[in-house]
């Protein structure tokens, strides 16, 4: 009977949620700082950019190469994709397995097709003469752009990833903080584009 | 920083129905496309060009932190984490790019 208690006492200090003294999940609070260091490596690319971005020959320069309606477009489906992720976290919290698998996977479809432009984009350039050695400008556009299509397909293997984890019931511990944390990652890769498309691309040099 | 606070936050995150959250992306959407419209007629808003672009920008970008990443409603440790980094980023490459400047000119 005492022994009983005592393991009752000791279960309730034992967090499986991977919860801290503050209260705060260990995991979330992880994914904000790394977010937060993430800051420091594209502010690093940004500025880079905004410094060498008028380093060009006269015939390589952004308005030679920019396509202003098909970027605008890879962003409104960066922007949708944010909309799907939102919507496979609240039901991730309503544990509604379902629609989480249904919108992370149309999540993974918009960032592929994000990808898929970028790629395009790319090819598109280097054809037109603009190779990441052409010029500081161009060096430094690939890195800052080639750095964030990274984490995009980063992003998108990660919410392949949960999806068949969700599918084979072989996420450990809470599922919906699985879901938000990846969701947090995904937010940050979509505001990282609202910074490098308005500087990039809508603010001439 | 009591334990409750994370409970809370959850409550507050479920005001926002999946309806709040389409309209949000609508307006961000039509944010995008004024933003494009004005890059066109960029010649024409003279001075005013860069400021409003960069305000439509930050818009954006707060709205996804604060409505999307429910930074709005979660705890302020989180908040605390992210703003630190970014604040840093910001001023840390402000002091880069003036001193380039500086030194350029």
């Amino acid at each position: 009977m005492a022994d009983t208690a005592v393991h009752d006492t000791v279960d309730e200090h034992i967090d499986h949620s991977g919860a801290s003294s503050t209260g705060l999940s260990n995991n979330k609070l992880a994914m904000w700082l790394f977010l937060g260091s993430e800051c420091l490596l594209f502010g690093g690319l940004i500025s880079t950019y905004m410094l060498y971005r008028g380093r060009h020959s006269a015939n390589a320069g952004p308005d030679q190469f920019w396509d202003i309606p098909f970027t605008s477009a890879s962003s409104f489906v960066l922007l949708t994709s944010s909309l799907t992720m939102v919507l496979a976290v609240t039901a991730a919290k309503r544990k509604d397995d379902r629609n989480t698998s249904l919108w992370l996977i149309v999540t993974a479809i918009l960032g592929s097709l994000f990808v898929a432009g970028q790629v395009y984009e790319f090819t598109t350039f280097y054809r037109e003469g603009l190779g990441f050695t052409t010029s500081l400008f161009s060096s430094s556009f690939y890195t800052l752009t080639g750095f964030h299509g990274a984490h995009v397909s980063i992003g998108v293997i990660m919410l392949l990833a949960s999806v068949g984890m969700i599918l084979k019931n072989r996420i450990p511990g809470d599922k919906a903080e699985v879901v938000e944390l990846i969701g947090l990652y995904w937010h940050f890769v979509d505001i990282v584009w609202i910074l490098i498309f308005t500087l990039v691309y809508l603010i001439p040099a | 920083m009591s334990t409750d606070t994370a409970p809370a936050a959850a409550e507050a995150h479920d005001h926002w129905s999946d309806l709040s959250y389409v309209k949000l992306t609508l307006a961000l959407a039509l944010i995008t496309a004024i933003e494009v419209a004005i890059s066109y007629i960029g010649d024409d808003l003279g001075a005013l060009f860069v400021p409003l672009l960069l305000g439509l920008m930050l818009i954006k970008f707060f709205s996804v932190v604060l409505f999307f990443m429910h930074l709005k409603s979660d705890n302020r440790l989180f908040s605390l984490m992210f703003y630190l980094g970014l604040g840093l980023a910001v001023a840390v490459f402000t002091a880069m790019m003036l001193t380039f400047r500086f030194y350029s000119s």
